[in-house]
Parts: C-alpha cells; sequence; structure tokens
C-alpha cells in the first residue's frame, strides 16, 4: 500500500514502517516556543531537574506574542527566557524579530521532510515547505529540550484537491476559509491535511503556508504540501542543509478526499465567534468596522501587503477606522520598505508597528473595547480573543481587510481590484 | 483510579481562549492568580464556586485553539477531577495527560447528564456511572502508557520517578 508524505516522513524518522494509527517515538528535528509557552517550558524543564538541552542548535525562543512587553509581569517572563536562552546557548529571537512562525522558516530552522514542533499549535504552518509539524504544550517542549524526542500517534490523512485557476480577487485565505467552512472546525481533528491540485502548486509558498496555518482551526494535527522548486527557492541561502522532497504515492490512503473548484470560489469572511461559521463576503457585506488588522502568521507576509496595497495606493482608510498593520518578520518589513509598500500603507492612514502578533491574542497593540469589530486577517475570532467579550472578530483575506478599511464596513474587494 | 464529583455542564467548541484568557496568561506563570480567571467568559461563578472533583462535561472539540498548557493548568488547579467530553481537541488532549488532569472521551455521556448531577469516573475499567440517573457510559478506551502518565501525576512527575519519558515503552 502506498503511504502519504505525512507516514513516509515519520516513517523514516522513526525508523520503521508505519500506518495511521501507530505510536510512534521519533527524534525531533527543530524545536520552538514563544513568550507564551516558553516560561511554563522552562518552568517544567527546572521541575525535571534536566541541566542541559539536548542540542541548543535545533531549539528556538522567540519573544512575539507582547513584543514589546506591555506590562512588568510581561517583562519578567521575558527576562526569564532571554537568562534561560543564555544559560544554554540558545538563540533567542528577541522583541522585532517577528512571528515564530514566519522566522523558523526565514531562519533555516524548517526543511522538508523535517520533524518540527513547537509549542503553538499555528505550528502546522511549516507544512506548506513539506516538513511535519504541529503544536505541542509546554511540557512536552521540556521534554524535547531534554530528550529531543517525542511520541505521536500517526494520523490519517484527509486531501484537500484545490483545482483550476483563482479569480482576482480570491486569495489562499478565501481557499482555507471555504475548507474550514466544509470541514468544520473539529472536522480534521487528529488527522493530516494535504493540500494538493494545481491550484496549490499554483501558490506561492507564502500562500501554502496560510493553508496549512489554518489547518489547525479544523483540529488537524498538521497541514502538508508536496515540496517543490518554489520550497527550494525560498530555502536558498537560508541554510546549508538539504531537506528531503518526499511525494504521497498515487495509491496512497486517504480517510476522505475533498474537492474544491478554484474557479468558483469568491471572497469569504469567518463571521464570530467560530472559524468555521464562513459566509461570502457579499452576504454579510456593510457591518461597521472599528478596526481592521493586517499581519499575523496567516497573513503578514510580503504578498499579504502586497495585495492590501493594490486597493489602499491612492485611497484613504476611511474617518473613524483604524487600520493596524503588522508585517510578520524584520525581513518582511525590510523588503516591504524597499518596495514602498510601508509609505503607499501610512499615506492611506494605516499605523504599521514593529513585527510581531500584534492583537491577534488578545494582549496589547489593539485590543477591541465593548462592542467593536475588527476586521483581521488572523486566524482566530473565539468570543472575547482579541479584548472584550462583547467584541467581535470577522476573518478575512488581505484585500477584503483593505477593501473594508476604505469603505468603514465589512466590503467584498472585488469591487476594488479589476476583474 | 475513580473520580467522583459534581457536573459543570458545558457545550461545543470551547476553547482554550475561553477556558484561560491571553489577556492574563501573558502577565504570570502564577497559576492561584491565573485560575481566578478560568472560564469566565462562560460561566463567571466557575472558578469561585467548583469544588475539588467537581467533573466537567462537555460536547464536542473541547479545548480547541491555542495550545496553552495554562487551560488544563488552571482547571486542575481549581480541583476539577475530570473532563468528560464527546471530542477534545489533540493538543489540549495531550496537554492534560501531561498535567496529571484526567480527560475522558464519551459520545453518549454529554446528552444524557445535567448539571449537577454526580458522576464517577473510573479511568482503568473505562467506566463512567451517572451516580443521580443510574445509567452507566464506555469511554473510549485510553493508551496504557497515558494511563500510566496520569497515576504518575503528570510527566515532570513521571520523569523526577523515572530519570526517562516512558513514552518510549509504549512504541512497538
Amino acid at each position: 500500500m502506498g503511504k502519504t508524505i505525512t507516514e513516509k516522513i515519520l516513517g523514516r524518522a522513526s525508523g520503521r514502517d508505519v500506518s495511521p494509527g501507530d505510536l510512534i517515538v521519533s527524534p525531533i528535528d527543530a524545536c520552538m516556543a514563544h513568550d507564551g509557552t516558553a516560561p511554563l517550558a522552562i518552568r517544567a524543564f527546572r521541575e525535571m531537574g534536566a541541566k542541559k538541552v539536548w542540542d541548543p542548535s535545533r531549539i528556538a525562543l522567540v519573544i512575539d506574542h507582547i513584543a514589546p512587553s506591555s506590562s512588568e509581569g510581561t517583562s519578567n517572563l521575558h527576562v526569564l527566557m532571554r537568562q534561560f536562552a543564555t544559560d544554554h546557548g540558545i538563540k533567542l529571537f528577541d522583541v522585532g524579530e517577528g512571528i515564530c512562525h514566519q522566522i523558523m522558516p526565514e531562519k533555516g530552522y524548517v526543511l522538508p521532510g523535517r520533524v518540527i514542533v513547537g509549542a503553538d499549535s499555528h505550528t502546522c504552518t511549516y507544512g506548506a515547505f513539506g516538513a511535519f509539524s504541529t503544536g505541542i504544550g509546554s511540557t512536552e517542549l521540556a521534554a524535547v529540550m531534554v530528550s529531543g524526542k517525542l511520541w505521536f500517534r500517526v494520523p490519517e490523512s484527509i486531501r484537500c484537491l484545490v483545482n483550476g485557476r483563482m479569480p482576482v480577487g480570491v486569495l489562499p485565505k478565501d481557499v482555507i476559509l471555504h475548507i474550514l467552512g466544509l470541514i468544520g472546525a473539529d472536522g480534521a481533528t487528529y488527522k493530516t491535511v494535504e493540500f494538493s491540485g494545481d491550484a496549490v502548486r499554483g501558490m506561492s509558498v507564502s500562500g501554502r503556508m496560510t493553508l496549512c496555518n489554518m489547518v489547525v482551526e479544523m483540529g488537524a494535527k498538521n497541514g502538508i504540501v508536496e515540496p517543490d522548486e518554489k520550497v527550494r527557492e525560498f530555502l536558498r541561502g537560508r541554510t546549508q542543509a538539504e531537506g528531503e522532497y518526499l511525494k504521497s504515492d498515487p495509491d496512497a490512503e486517504y480517510s476522505k478526499v475533498f474537492e474544491v473548484s478554484a474557479e468558483g470560489l469568491e471572497p469569504m469572511v469567518a463571521c464570530p465567534s467560530s472559524v468555521d461559521n464562513v459566509r461570502p463576503v457579499r452576504e454579510v457585506e456593510g457591518i461597521e468596522v472599528n478596526q481592521v488588522f493586517l499581519g499575523s502568521c496567516t497573513n503578514g507576509r510580503l504578498e499579504d501587503l502586497i495585495e492590501a496595497a493594490k486597493i489602499l495606493k491612492g485611497r484613504k482608510v476611511k474617518e473613524g477606522v483604524r487600520m493596524l498593520v503588522i508585517p510578520a518578520s524584520r525581513e518582511v518589513y525590510l523588503e516591504a520598505m524597499k518596495m514602498g509598500l510601508l509609505q503607499i500603507l501610512a499615506e492611506a492612514g494605516c499605523s504599521i508597528y514593529g513585527p510581531g502578533c500584534g492583537p491577534c491574542p488578545g494582549g496589547h497593540l489593539g485590543v477591541l473595547g465593548q462592542g467593536e469589530v475588527c476586521v483581521s486577517t488572523s486566524n482566530r475570532n473565539f468570543v472575547g480573543r482579541m479584548g472584550s467579550k462583547e467584541s467581535q472578530i470577522y476573518l478575512v483575506s488581505p484585500l477584503t481587510a483593505a477593501a473594508s478599511a476604505v469603505t468603514g464596513e465589512l466590503t467584498d474587494p472585488r469591487k476594488f481590484v479589476e476583474v | 483510579m475513580a473520580i467522583k464529583g459534581q457536573v459543570w455542564k458545558f457545550g461545543d467548541s470551547v476553547s482554550t481562549d475561553a477556558i484561560i484568557s491571553g489577556k492574563y496568561k501573558f502577565k504570570t506563570i502564577d497559576l492561584d492568580e491565573l485560575a481566578k480567571h478560568a472560564m469566565e467568559t462562560l460561566s463567571p461563578d466557575f472558578a469561585r464556586l467548583v469544588k475539588r472533583g467537581d467533573i466537567i462535561v462537555a460536547g464536542e472539540n473541547f479545548g480547541c485553539g491555542s495550545s496553552r498548557e495554562q487551560a488544563p493548568l488552571v482547571l486542575r488547579q481549581l480541583g476539577v477531577g475530570a473532563i468528560v467530553a464527546k471530542s477534545f481537541a489533540r493538543i489540549f488532549y495531550r496537554n492534560s495527560f501531561n498535567v496529571g488532569l484526567p480527560v475522558v472521551e464519551c459520545r453518549e455521556l454529554p446528552d444524557r447528564t445535567n448539571q449537577g448531577d454526580i458522576l464517577e469516573v473510573d479511568l482503568r475499567k473505562g467506566s463512567i456511572l451517572n451516580l443521580t440517573t443510574g445509567e452507566a457510559f464506555r469511554a473510549k478506551p485510553v493508551p496504557e502508557f497515558l494511563l500510566q502518565m496520569l497515576e504518575d501525576g503528570g510527566l515532570v512527575e513521571q520523569y523526577k520517578k523515572y530519570g526517562e519519558f516512558r513514552w518510549s515503552m509504549s512504541s512497538r
């Protein structure tokens, strides 16, 4: 019987032939924790009585969730992280370097075929590079820092075929929102979501990251895309190591297959307060908006800023609307600066902040008040996620975010882009 | 390993944001402090009124969203004896075993159990008894090495006890 990419990676890593349902122990190629999860991992590491990490070069610590710190309590947790990194010779990416999930691939920790874990649920993002990557808790991260290993249950795979040409005004975010609506918030629990089809092959690595980023919103363990030349191109100059460019066998088994025709897609929105409460934007147009957030590990990359700038160039953010732009990393920030995007966005009335998670996890930089509405390119719209439990979050693509900022209400971006 | 307690009932898709909001968890890892805010958007009195041994009963996808281990930790800190849900989000599920909080999957029980009922959960036997209604349920089986981890008090305690991670024992 054939194998999926995920089964091949976990099989090679654990040194045996694996099938869905098997429990395995796998060596870990790289791991990560951030300021929301590292402090507990450090505490668990110490409680275990461990003295040394297994391999400092395979561990990354990132300060991104509250960056820079907004309170003394947070600052103390950041101090704890910096001290731990210094003590153990671990690389720490400090305030302003960017979001962990952008930094991990940019800095060469992510390679195709590798097994990567992170103490953050969106660690599934690196499936865009053909890696097996998944989110874990802080105590398990401590165990990985001690031993370099972790147990997994080999997941069944769901195949998502996206074929056809994407219409103008439709972005990878709309594709994944559409799929979320189909599969549901628990439709892929414990499973792999493997994306394929010519629309996925046609997407940039950045677009594939958007797809894989949101598989955890369906409950999935990991998302994955067959790695190709685009991945090779992205990784060039970032790492000396060669990954393994694996493909799923034609006779690999899938527990379910979803087929999506890209031609029929339109701009989508996940309405409050569930990620799978997905509808076409045109059906809910007109909802008044207080804040627009362009950024996050889902949509804070260069191409997301380029898309938003297409609409915002020469236009203005509507008076009374706050539009926050937060590039996903310093590299993205610098590229956007060189391309003149930051100027276009600032002239339109956007506020541009240093790289990091921004308001997405609800701790700083745009916390919502009672009754406020935020249109956001991020990945979660749970009650109270960005602040007041009486605020509301609509999840959209960068184009829809930009269009909504201009009109001051949730807006289908196709009226601004040329068809 | 039997747990007996009173039921606190919740619905589907209780996220880790709902269990403990991001606005608190970035500021401290003091669990007593964080636990005061557990479930506050869903049940403002929960943290104050929940008693040691009480059992949470919920629907699908309990613990979805963020990987924050603070979520099972604050529930454990408040003395929650076990969580019975139709299904769990996978990171929350793993985290719960790692911090020594028993979680049990059972598809039938949540719809047939009410707030305030008394449950008795036996993890080893895989049985759950609703002492209020007299109805008995079967829990979805849990791998032996995870039960062992719970009995040892979680991953940290287990490592301290044996000086190694016992999950390698489970792998064929």
